[in-house]
C-alpha cells in the first residue's frame, strides 16, 4: 500500500480499534498510540517529500497514485501531494495528536467522541491527498458532518443550536460547491472528448470564460464558506465556542483551512480568467472579513468568542492573500494557514484547560491566573504574542510575507485594501492584550481559583508540542516557504497567464 | 407455448407459484400452526430471489405485448431483494396474535402486487402495462387496510384505493387518447407515430399525471402522507420503496421509449415537478412529529429528487435513477425497519419518543443514523454516491440552477434528518425507550440494509453492470 493511502488507513484502523474497546482508558490509549502512529507517519510522508525533491523530481505531485473508480463517469481514486498539501497533512498530524491528548479528560460517550473526531481527521487527511474532485468532496463531506455529534453532544453553551446552524451553514456551501464542481467536470474538456475530474488534467486546458464566470463565484463561495467568507462566517462563532476542546482545535485549526486550501487549489487554479475578473468583489469581502473578525473580537468577553473572532479575521487574511495572486502573497497565505492553524489550537487547547478549572471562559470573571497556573498562563501569553505577530514566532512571518505580497500591487484599488487590512494588526493587539491583562495579570477576583491546580502531563504535551511548532516556523520559516514556493510555482504560473495586474 | 417462453416469464411465473402454494398451504395447516406459514413463505420467496439472478435469455411474448431484456431482469431483481427485506423485517409483527389469521393473506397479496409489477416492467404495449399497474395497486390498498380493526388503517386503505382508481382513470383517459391519435397500443409503433400535436401532448400530460399518483409527485402526493400513516409500518415501508422503485422504473422506460419524441416537453415539466416536489416534501416534512408522515414527506422529496435522473435521457440518466432507487430501497427500508421495530414493541411512533433512544438502544440508533444519513446524502454512505450521480446526470443536461435547488434542498432534508438524529443523540429523556431485544428476523433485515448501505456506494462494478444494461435515446 502506497504512504498516502495510509494516512487514510490508519485513522480508519484506529476507529475500528476504539470499537472494540471495554472503557475509557482503553479508548483514549487506543486513540494516543493511533494518533501517534499518525503523526510520525506525517512527519516521514514530509521527509520522503523532501527526499524526493532533492532527489531531483520535478513533477507537480509526487506519490501520484491512481485507481480507476467509476470508469464510465472518469471518476479515479487519484492520490498525490506536493509541498504545500505535505505541510498541511503535518499540521493535521500535530493538531489531531495534540486534540487527542486535549480531550484525555472526556468521560460521558468517550468511544464515540473519539472515533467522530478520528473520522473528522480522516476527511481532513483525504482531502489533501485527493487529486480528484470528486473525491476530495466526499472527504470533504466526511469531514464536516461528524461535527454536528461531536459539537451536539459534547458541546456547551447553546449546543444544539450552534451545531445546527454550523452543520447547515457548511452543508449550504458544499451545496454551492458541488454545483461548481460539476460545471467544471462538464467543461473539463471544452475540445470534446473524455471528461475529466482530475485538477491536474483540468489545470492543462482552458475552462471557457463563460462557464468560469458562473462557476468560479460559485466554488470560491462554496469553499469560502468553510474559509468563514464575509459574509458566511457566522457558523464560526457560534459554532467555535459550543464545541468542546480538541474539535475547536481541529475545527479552527485545520478544517477552515480546507476552504483556504480549496479556493486556491480549484476555484483559483482551475479558474484564473473568472478569478481575475471578479476577484476584486471577494478581496472587498475578505478584507472586510479580516477587519470585522478583528473588531468582533475586541467586544468579546467569552474567551472562545474572542478566539473565534480572531479566527474569522485570520482566516479571511488567508482568502485576501490568496486572491492577491501573486507569489509572495500566496506563499504568505499557505504560511498564514499553517501559522493559524497551530496558534488557534493552542488557544483553543488553552481556553479548554483554563474552562475545565474555573468553569468560567468570562473574561472579567476571571484575574490574576498567571499567579495560580504560571505554565498555562505562560503558554496563553506565548500564543496571544504569536497571533499579534511578534517577530520570531510564526504570525509575524506568514502577515509580513502577506502584506508585501499584497502591497506589491502598484495600483490603488490594491493598496488602499492592503492597508484596511493591514489595520487588523493593530486591532489583533488591542484585544490579545486586553484579555492577557485582564485574564492572567491583575489581581485574582475570585478566591476559589487559588484552589486550582497547573497543567496536568497531557496538557502540558499538548501545549509544548504546538508551541514548539509555533516557534519553530517563527525561527526558522525558511525551509517552510521553500517547500511551499517551489510547489507553488505551477499554479502560480497558471494564475498570472491570466494576471492582468 | 414452448418450454423456453416459460423461461423467458420465468420471474411472473415463479411468484405466481409461490402464491399459490403459500394458499395451498395455509388451507392445509391447522388454525393453531398457522405461524409456520412465515418461514415457508420467506424460504420459497428467498429461491425466487435467487432464481432471479440465474441468467436468462432476453425474449419477446405475445406478439410484443411481454418483453424481457436484461435492464428488466435487473430492475425486478432489485424489487425482489428489497421485497425479501421487507417480508424479513415484517416477521415479528405477523407474530402478533391479532394477525394470526391472516398472515397467509399478507405473502400473497405482496407477492401479486409484485407479480403485477413485473409484468408492467416487461410490458411492451400499453395494455400489458395497465394490467400490471392494476395488478400491483388493487392488492396493495388491501394490505393498506390489512389492520381493519383500527380505524386509521381501513381509512388508509379507502383512500388508497378512492384515488388509485382516480389515477388509473385519468391515465386511462390519456392511453385511450394515445391510441385514438396513433392508432396503436404498442410501445413501437407508439413512439414511431407520436408528434406533438397538441392532443398528443394532452395525452401526454394525462399519462404523466396518473404516473404522478404512483410515484407520488407534487401536487399528486395528497394521498401519500395519510395512507403511509394508517398502514400498518411493514406495509408502509413496502409502498414506499418497492410500489414506488416499480412505478419510477417503468417510468423511465417508457418516457425514454415512447416519448422520446417530446422530450424537450417532458424535460421543462419535469424540471417543475421536480422542484416542488422536493420543496413541498422538505418543507411538509419538517413539521411532522409521527414518524411515518415524516418518511413519507421524506420519501415524496426522494422522488422530486428521482426526477432530476430521469430527465436527462442519456444512458447516464438511466443509469443514475436505477442505481439511486437500489440505494433508496435500503436506506428508506433500514429507517423503516427501526421504526417498525421499536413501534411493535412499544407502539411509540413519534420522534418526542425517540429522545435519549442512543443511550438505551445504541445499534438501532446507529442503524437509523446511517440510514439517515444516506438518505440525506452524506458520505461515505450510498446515498451520497447515488445523489451524486443523480446531480452529474442533470447537470450533463445543463441544469445547473435546478442542481443548485436540488443540492440545497438536500440540505433541508440534511435539517429534519438531524432533528431525529438530535432526538436519539442529544435529547434526554425522563422515559425514553426501554431496551428493545430484536429478535432474529429484525436484526437480519436491519443488517442486509446496513451492509446494502455501505456496500452499495463504493460498489463501481454495480454502477457499471447498471450502466451498461441501461439505455438512453
Amino acid at each position: 500500500m502506497d504512504i498516502l493511502t495510509l494516512l487514510i488507513v490508519i485513522p480508519v484502523l484506529t476507529v475500528i480499534g476504539i470499537l472494540f474497546c471495554k472503557d475509557n482508558k482503553q479508548v483514549r490509549v487506543v486513540s494516543a498510540i493511533g494518533m501517534s502512529i499518525q503523526l510520525i507517519q506525517s512527519i516521514i510522508v514530509v521527509l520522503m517529500y523532501f527526499a524526493e525533491r532533492k532527489a531531483g523530481n520535478t513533477s507537480e505531485m509526487v506519490f501520484t497514485q491512481t485507481y480507476m473508480w467509476f470508469s464510465s463517469l472518469n471518476i479515479k481514486y487519484a492520490i498525490g501531494i506536493d509541498g504545500i498539501s505535505a505541510v498541511m497533512i503535518l499540521l493535521t498530524g500535530i493538531i489531531i495528536f495534540t486534540g487527542v491528548f486535549a480531550s484525555w479528560n472526556v468521560k460521558d460517550l468517550s468511544k464515540e467522541f473519539f472515533i467522530s473526531l478520528i473520522l473528522l481527521a480522516t476527511g481532513v487527511f483525504g482531502f489533501f491527498i485527493s487529486l480528484d474532485m470528486f473525491t476530495m468532496f466526499l472527504f470533504y463531506e466526511v469531514a464536516v458532518i461528524p461535527m454536528y455529534l461531536l459539537i451536539g453532544i459534547w458541546g456547551s453553551g447553546p449546543k444544539e443550536y450552534s451545531a445546527m446552524k454550523l452543520t447547515l451553514m457548511l452543508m449550504g456551501g458544499s451545496a454551492l460547491l458541488l454545483v461548481g464542481l460539476l460545471g467544471i467536470y462538464f467543461n473539463s474538456n471544452p475540445a470534446g472528448g473524455e471528461l475529466t475530474w482530475n485538477i491536474l488534467e483540468i489545470a492543462k486546458v482552458k475552462i471557457p470564460i463563460e462557464a468560469q464566470r458562473l462557476f468560479f463565484p460559485l466554488t470560491f463561495v462554496g469553499f469560502g464558506v468553510l474559509g468563514a467568507l464575509f459574509p458566511f462566517h457566522t457558523w464560526s462563532p457560534d459554532g467555535h465556542a459550543s464545541a468542546p476542546t480538541a474539535v475547536s482545535m481541529l475545527h479552527a485549526g485545520v478544517l477552515m483551512k480546507l476552504g483556504g486550501y480549496g479556493c486556491f487549489r480549484i476555484a483559483m487554479f482551475l479558474m484564473p480568467e473568472a478569478a481575475n475578473e471578479m476577484g476584486w468583489i471577494f478581496i472587498i469581502l475578505t478584507a472586510t472579513s479580516v477587519v470585522y473578525g478583528a473588531f468582533g473580537a475586541v467586544v468579546q468577553k467569552d474567551l472562545k468568542y474572542i478566539n473565534a473572532y480572531s479566527s474569522v479575521s485570520h482566516c479571511g487574511l488567508v482568502l485576501f492573500a490568496v486572491l492577491m495572486m501573486n507569489k509572495t502573497a500566496m506563499d504568505g497565505a499557505i504560511m498564514q494557514m499553517i501559522s493559524h492553524g497551530l496558534m488557534t489550537a493552542l488557544f483553543f487547547a488553552l481556553i479548554g484547560m483554563i474552562y475545565g478549572r474555573t468553569h468560567t471562559r468570562i473574561i472579567t470573571q476571571m484575574g490574576g491566573l498567571m499567579k495560580i497556573m504560571p505554565f498555562l498562563s505562560v503558554c496563553y501569553v506565548i500564543a496571544g504574542l504569536a497571533s499579534l505577530g511578534l517577530p520570531g514566532l510564526s504570525g509575524f512571518v506568514a502577515e509580513m510575507t502577506i502584506f508585501v505580497g499584497s502591497f506589491q500591487h502598484v495600483d490603488t484599488f490594491h493598496r488602499i485594501v492592503t492597508i484596511i487590512a493591514c489595520s487588523s494588526i493593530v486591532i489583533t493587539a488591542v484585544y490579545i492584550l486586553r484579555v492577557v491583562g485582564i485574564l492572567l495579570l491583575g489581581p485574582v477576583k475570585n478566591d476559589e481559583f487559588l484552589k486550582l491546580k497547573d497543567a496536568e502531563w497531557h496538557e502540558k504535551l499538548t501545549t509544548v508540542v504546538l508551541i514548539c511548532a509555533i516557534a519553530g516556523i517563527g525561527l526558522a520559516p525558511l525551509w517552510l516557504s521553500d517547500t511551499i514556493s517551489t510547489s507553488l510555482a505551477p499554479i502560480i504560473d497558471k494564475i498570472s497567464s491570466a494576471s492582468i495586474f | 407455448m414452448r418450454l423456453e417462453n416459460f423461461l423467458i416469464m420465468r420471474q411472473e411465473l415463479l411468484l405466481t407459484l409461490v402464491a399459490l402454494i403459500v394458499l395451498i398451504a395455509d388451507l392445509a395447516i391447522k388454525d393453531d400452526k398457522k405461524r409456520i406459514v412465515i418461514p415457508i413463505s420467506i424460504v420459497l420467496f428467498f429461491l425466487v430471489t435467487v432464481a432471479g439472478f440465474i441468467p436468462a435469455s432476453e425474449g419477446i411474448l405475445f406478439g410484443g405485448m411481454y418483453k424481457s431484456t436484461a435492464l428488466t431482469i435487473l430492475m425486478k431483481n432489485i424489487l425482489n431483494v428489497g421485497v425479501l427485506i421487507v417480508f424479513i423485517q415484517s416477521v415479528t409483527w405477523l407474530k402478533r396474535d391479532d394477525l394470526q389469521n391472516k398472515i397467509s393473506e399478507y405473502f400473497i397479496l405482496i407477492v401479486s402486487t409484485l407479480i403485477g409489477m413485473n409484468f408492467m416492467i416487461s410490458s411492451g404495449d400499453f395494455l400489458m402495462f395497465y394490467l400490471g399497474l392494476e395488478t400491483a395497486t388493487i392488492p396493495i390498498a388491501a394490505l393498506a387496510a390489512y389492520e381493519k380493526f383500527k380505524a386509521k388503517s381501513a381509512e388508509a386503505g379507502i383512500k388508497l384505493i378512492l384515488s388509485s382508481a382516480l389515477s388509473s382513470g385519468i391515465l386511462l383517459y390519456g392511453l385511450s387518447m394515445i391510441y385514438g391519435t396513433t392508432g396503436s397500443i404498442y410501445f413501437a409503433d407508439v413512439a414511431a407515430s407520436f408528434g406533438n400535436t397538441p392532443l398528443h401532448v394532452l395525452a401526454f400530460i394525462f399519462f404523466f399525471a396518473g404516473m404522478a399518483f404512483k410515484i407520488s409527485l407534487v401536487p399528486f402526493h395528497l394521498w401519500t402522507a395519510d395512507v403511509y400513516e394508517g398502514a400498518p409500518i411493514n406495509v408502509t415501508s413496502y409502498l414506499s420503496v418497492i410500489s414506488k422503485g416499480a412505478a419510477v422504473f417503468i417510468f423511465t422506460i417508457i418516457l425514454y421509449t415512447v416519448f422520446s419524441q417530446i422530450a424537450y416537453l417532458w424535460r421543462e415539466l419535469l424540471v417543475i415537478i421536480s422542484l416542488l416536489t422536493m420543496t413541498v416534501g422538505n418543507l411538509f416534512a419538517i413539521r411532522q412529529q409521527n414518524l411515518k408522515r415524516f418518511l413519507a414527506f421524506s420519501s415524496i422529496a426522494q422522488a422530486g429528487f428521482i426526477l432530476l435522473g430521469i430527465l436527462d435521457g442519456s444512458v447516464l440518466g438511466m443509469t443514475s435513477t436505477v442505481y439511486f432507487v437500489m440505494i433508496y430501497i435500503f436506506s428508506n427500508l433500514g429507517a423503516f425497519g427501526v421504526v417498525a421495530a421499536v413501534s411493535n414493541m412499544t407502539n411509540k411512533e413519534n420522534m418526542d419518543d425517540y429522545n435519549g433512544f442512543y443511550r438505551t438502544n445504541p445499534k438501532l440508533s446507529l442503524v437509523m443514523m446511517l440510514s439517515l444519513f444516506s438518505l440525506a446524502g452524506i458520505p461515505p454512505v450510498a446515498g451520497f454516491f447515488g445523489k451524486f450521480f443523480l446531480f452529474t446526470a442533470a447537470a450533463h443536461q445543463g441544469y445547473y440552477m435546478l442542481v443548485l435547488v436540488a443540492v440545497l434542498n438536500a440540505t433541508i432534508s440534511l435539517y429534519y434528518y438531524l432533528l431525529l438524529i438530535k432526538a436519539m443523540f442529544i435529547n434526554t429523556s425522563d422515559n425514553p425507550i426501554a431496551r428493545i431485544n430484536s429478535d432474529f428476523s429484525t436484526k437480519l433485515g436491519l443488517i442486509i440494509c446496513v451492509v446494502g448501505i455501505f456496500v452499495i456506494g463504493f460498489a463501481s462494478p454495480l454502477y457499471e453492470l447498471i450502466r451498461s444494461l441501461s439505455f438512453g435515446f
